[in-house]
């Protein structure tokens, strides 16, 4: 390792992970972002719709102009406290709001209303299940509090290599996502997971996403930015005291967080192995490469100057109201796992991975949509995971409702479609062709069941190989499978196949 | 009707409602005064003249139609330049804003506007509410009309001079540490600071949001009153506003009246430091209260010495970061953005160039004030004597029912003669800092000229908060006797221009 590498943190060959956790016990600490999907911003009434034109949902209170002034959005406050009570946390009766002071021009204020030492919510919990080669294994993940804040703007750097500021020709900020209500969910440290670390710190972020989709809070989609992660990390020595930390931003899949952790653990022993020494910095993580690099430097630690916001009045949380949300909270993603497990009877790996898909909810959605439970599984989690995963996206963000499976399973039980081109439908609807009958009419995809087509079909494949014919009277039955190949081929796969075997047969007059 | 520029709100309100006069009139000879006798006061930094015109004639047209009226209908005011008005320059009173045109009303030019008030133009300021001079304005000082070579107080000194020089009979202020009482006093004229959150700070930009508070001003304790009214209440937009009645500053103006009323002489608010002239004309109006039925008692507030210290930290921490925004990005001045400097050279050099040196001077010891490392020796120390003031009001006012101290401990001084001693500059505003530290309401009024310089002297009158009305009570009493004395108020005194 050469000589600046040390100094800079980065490394040219990485040990691998097994290397690396060898010799060396991670900290991993989470902290969350998410977006609330509230209709109003956290200080105005401007709309937090996503993907309108720059700076069309501002006023002059999320611009920051002179004058201008916050105003508490009580569906925020309330989200954030159904959070903290799926999260087993404690909500505080009295908290205030503060002001973080530094300079940057995606925030209109150069200041950023958050919640300093008076967290809403704090002491909680969230226990998650990992995979091991024993078995399923609980791991409980510690809540350090959870607070509201807001979102800034949004910055584009246009030219310059880096895409960041520094080296930009110019920046464009777009303010629609100033002031949107964001909260911040901040794990203890967690530590004793050793080589699980990686596994754990996604199993953390998917069930706090299960939980934030459970609470309908925000719609907690990590490709849109709605829900972020930061991801803390620091090795040492087994016995030794905690390392120098990292933190790594620019996690924006579950798949990442699993992959940052591994990387950042690899990286941090590889530096170590080689005489370096950790320095407390911020790092992005890269999704083409899997790997991190360095952003700014923390060793002098940035001086927020955290006062408390003079423009608000404390927040205080009747516990009336308190009891009140506790009691309409919704049934948690593991108890309710428990229950489908039972329901479904499946096994908890299988249930596992139904989570790990995402796909949950919307099985269970399917099967109240009419659908049979086996064949809703069947399709979330083989055909439409397959694209999900090849397209990069969460398995919700495909457009395919549980009532186009109900659709599609009801023209296979009618014998339109067979799996083959029902795949096509979804295929179909995955690329806005329309709806289900659209898709079917305008890619032609329908069972040929018309018996009159079909046979002229296989008269004509007898006609062009009069041998198999000869065989298949014979009673060398096993040859009718090359006609019927024949009449799938042109019939595009759109005929069943069992019938027109039935059919040929028939029509040779031969019996089985 | 004689000169309407030399008449009260109250008497050309109702001259419009009763057609004695037009609103346009009214406007057009207050413009005419501002166009005639401004070169030498400098109170507006932009005359509204089209839009007030536009608003008088609209008040004409209702009058014309019986519309009912408020009762402050067609009178003319001059805006403080630190609240937002929609469309019209809005400076602070800085070089950082200049050009800024805000698209939004505050609350204030709101309820103005809804009163059918008719706004003549933005008056000058110390820039950003920064000072006690309004010499520390980016636009140039603005002149006391009782001596153009000394200043009007500050930082709201735009404001008063205006009334002082018969341009507004009515203005709006804003008061952090004195910024509406101490121009007033050295005016010779009226000034309220409204309990923390009777009127809203939405659109006021802000220098320390927990001290800040727009309040009336005017020439007569009615007119003030009659202000306060129409600006006051709560606003869902402001969250620190208060909600609930407003007390009935009018019926209480009206009714000025202190038989019964004990009134509490601040002894910290006293004596030593206080000009000799300032200190017999305030003797003179304890003797006319106590004469006037009021019980007089002398009442201590020892946490008082330790206010402007702690003053002094709250208001720098919170302007440090509340003067943040202006960066450069989104609004104002832009200086250095050459295609090379970078945002943050670009925000440094903006900042160089847009502030003056007094609001440098704030941003570095509030920024210093709320460091890692400082914060609890500093801004917390200071909340702590925040508190203690605080108590001392309660205790005090558990005895009487008002507080009264001199509003400033001088007349108006010279301009320039302080410019360059910030110290000399804030220990002007020793007797209204506990006010705003507390959150309580307070009015400076006019009690004589100090014999030593023939400049007008003020008093303050200090209320429990949400007890506004006190002070009108009190403060009407007391002018309304001096008025008989005199034979008319003491503003008339005031030398022609």
């Amino acid at each position: 390792m050469s000589t600046q590498n040390m100094t800079n943190g980065e490394v040219d060959v990485y040990l691998d992970y097994d290397e690396a956790i060898g010799g060396y016990d991670p900290v991993i600490g989470l902290e969350t972002h998410v977006e609330l999907g509230t209709n109003s911003k956290m200080w105005c009434g401007c709309s937090t719709n996503f993907g309108a034109d720059s700076n069309t949902q501002v006023c002059p209170v999320c611009l920051g102009l002179p004058g201008s002034m916050p105003v508490v959005n009580r569906a925020a406050v309330e989200s954030t406290i159904r959070i903290g009570l799926a999260l087993n946390c404690t909500i505080a009766e009295w908290c205030r709001f503060a002001r973080k002071n530094y300079f940057y021009p995606d925030m209109p204020k150069d200041y950023q209303i958050s919640q300093y030492d008076e967290p809403l919510c704090f002491d909680g919990y969230l226990d998650v299940t990992v995979e091991t080669p024993d078995g399923p294994q609980v791991v409980r993940v510690e809540i350090e509090r959870v607070h509201m804040e807001e979102d800034t703007g949004k910055l584009t750097h246009a030219g310059g290599a880096t895409g960041r500021i520094h080296g930009a020709d110019y920046s464009l900020v777009d303010y629609n996502r100033a002031g949107i209500p964001l909260i911040e969910i901040v794990t203890k440290p967690v530590t004793g997971t050793g080589r699980l670390a990686p596994e754990v710190a996604r199993a953390y972020v998917t069930e706090l996403r299960n939980v934030i989709i459970a609470l309908v809070v925000s719609d907690a989609r990590m490709e849109e930015g709605s829900m972020r992660c930061d991801v803390n990390l620091s090795i040492a020595k087994p016995g030794a005291e905690w390392g120098t930390r990292s933190e790594t931003k620019n996690v924006n899949s579950l798949r990442s967080v699993e992959r940052a952790v591994r990387s950042e653990i690899e990286r941090q022993a590889s530096v170590l192995n080689n005489g370096g020494r950790i320095i407390q910095e911020t790092r992005h993580f890269h999704e083409d490469t899997g790997r991190s690099t360095s952003g700014r430097s923390k060793e002098q630690a940035e001086d927020y100057r955290y006062f408390p916001e003079p423009d608000l009045v404390p927040v205080a949380p009747s516990r009336e109201w308190v009891e009140e949300l506790r009691a309409t909270m919704p049934e948690m993603p593991a108890v309710k796992r428990a229950r489908l497990q039972a329901e479904w009877n499946i096994n908890e790996f299988e249930l596992q991975s139904l989570a790990n898909a995402g796909a949950i909810e919307l099985v269970e959605a399917t099967i109240a949509a009419g659908v049979d439970a086996a064949a809703a599984r069947k399709w979330w989690t083989g055909e439409l995971l397959r694209v999900a995963n090849e397209t990069g996206v969460e398995l919700d963000s495909l457009t395919v409702t549980p009532d186009d499976i109900k659709q599609v399973e009801a023209l296979i039980a009618s014998g339109s479609l067979n799996d083959k081109l029902a795949r096509q439908v979804f295929d179909g609807l995955i690329n806005g062709e329309g709806t289900v009958d659209e898709v079917v009419a305008k890619r032609g995809l329908a069972v040929v069941s018309d018996d009159g087509a079909l046979l002229a079909a296989i008269d004509e494949a007898l006609a062009a190989s009069p041998d198999v014919a000869e065989k298949i009277k014979s009673g060398k039955i096993q040859a009718a499978g090359a006609i019927v190949g024949a009449v799938m081929k042109t019939t595009k796969g759109q005929a069943d196949a069992a019938k027109v075997r039935t059919l040929l047969l028939e029509r040779l007059g031969v019996t089985e | 009707m004689n000169d309407l520029t030399r008449q009260s709100a109250a008497v050309l309100a109702d001259a419009i409602a009763s057609k004695e006069v037009t609103a346009v009139e009214v406007t057009q000879a207050h413009l005419d005064r501002i166009a005639a006798v401004d070169g030498k006061v400098h109170a507006f930094l932009h005359v509204t003249a089209d839009s007030a015109l536009a608003q008088a004639k609209a008040v004409d047209a209702k009058v014309a139609a019986g519309t009912p009226l408020g009762a402050l209908a067609g009178v003319p005011l001059g805006l403080k330049d630190v609240l937002a008005m929609k469309g019209e320059p809005t400076t602070a009173g800085s070089k950082i804003l200049e050009g800024w045109r805000p698209p939004y009303d505050s609350t204030v030019v709101a309820r103005l506007r809804a009163a059918d008030i008719v706004i003549l133009g933005k008056t000058n300021m110390d820039e950003f509410a920064m000072g006690s001079s309004t010499e520390h304005s980016a636009y140039g000082p603005t002149h006391n009309p009782w001596d153009l070579d000394r200043i009007p107080g500050g930082s709201g000194g735009g404001s008063a001079a205006a009334l002082a020089a018969f341009e507004a009979p009515l203005a709006i202020g804003t008061d952090t540490g004195g910024s509406i009482r101490q121009p007033a006093s050295v005016t010779g004229t009226v000034g309220v600071k409204p309990t923390y959150g009777g009127v809203s700070r939405y659109g006021q930009i802000a220098l320390a949001s927990s001290l800040d508070q727009p309040g009336p001003c005017a020439r007569s304790v009615l007119d003030t009153a009659l202000l306060h009214a129409a600006i006051a209440g709560h606003d869902p937009r402001d969250s620190t506003s208060i909600n609930a009645t407003v007390p009935d500053v009018v019926a209480a103006a009206k009714k000025a009246d202190v038989r019964g009323m004990r009134i509490g002489v601040v002894t910290e608010l006293s004596g030593d430091g206080y000009q000799a002239g300032v200190s017999q004309r305030y003797a003179e109006a304890l003797d006319i209260l106590r004469e006037l039925g009021a019980e007089i008692v002398e009442v201590s507030c020892p946490h008082f010495e330790y206010a402007l210290g702690a003053y002094y930290l709250i208001l720098p921490s919170e302007a440090s970061s509340n003067l943040a925004r202006f960066d450069g990005m989104r609004y104002g001045l832009r200086a250095g953005d050459d295609g090379k400097n970078s945002v943050e050279q670009v925000m440094a050099i903006t900042r160089e160039a847009g502030f003056g040196p007094e609001v440098k001077r704030r941003i570095m010891l509030g920024t210093y004030a709320l460091s890692s490392g400082y914060y609890d020796a500093y801004y917390g120390q200071a909340q702590k004597v925040r508190t203690l003031i605080t108590r001392d009001f309660n205790a005090a006012f558990e005895k009487v029912d008002v507080l009264v101290s001199p509003t400033a401990p001088t007349t108006a001084f010279k301009l320039g003669e302080k410019l360059d001693d910030p110290l000399a500059m804030y220990l002007n505003d020793v007797a209204t800092i506990p006010v705003n530290l507390a959150g309580i309401g307070a009015m400076s009024l006019p009690i004589g000229l100090a014999p030593e310089d023939g400049l007008p002297v003020g008093m303050q009158i200090m209320a429990p908060a949400m007890a506004d009305d006190r002070l009108y009570l009190a403060g009407g009493a007391l002018e309304a006797a001096l008025t008989d004395k005199w034979g008319h108020l003491l503003i008339e005194e005031a030398p022609a221009l």
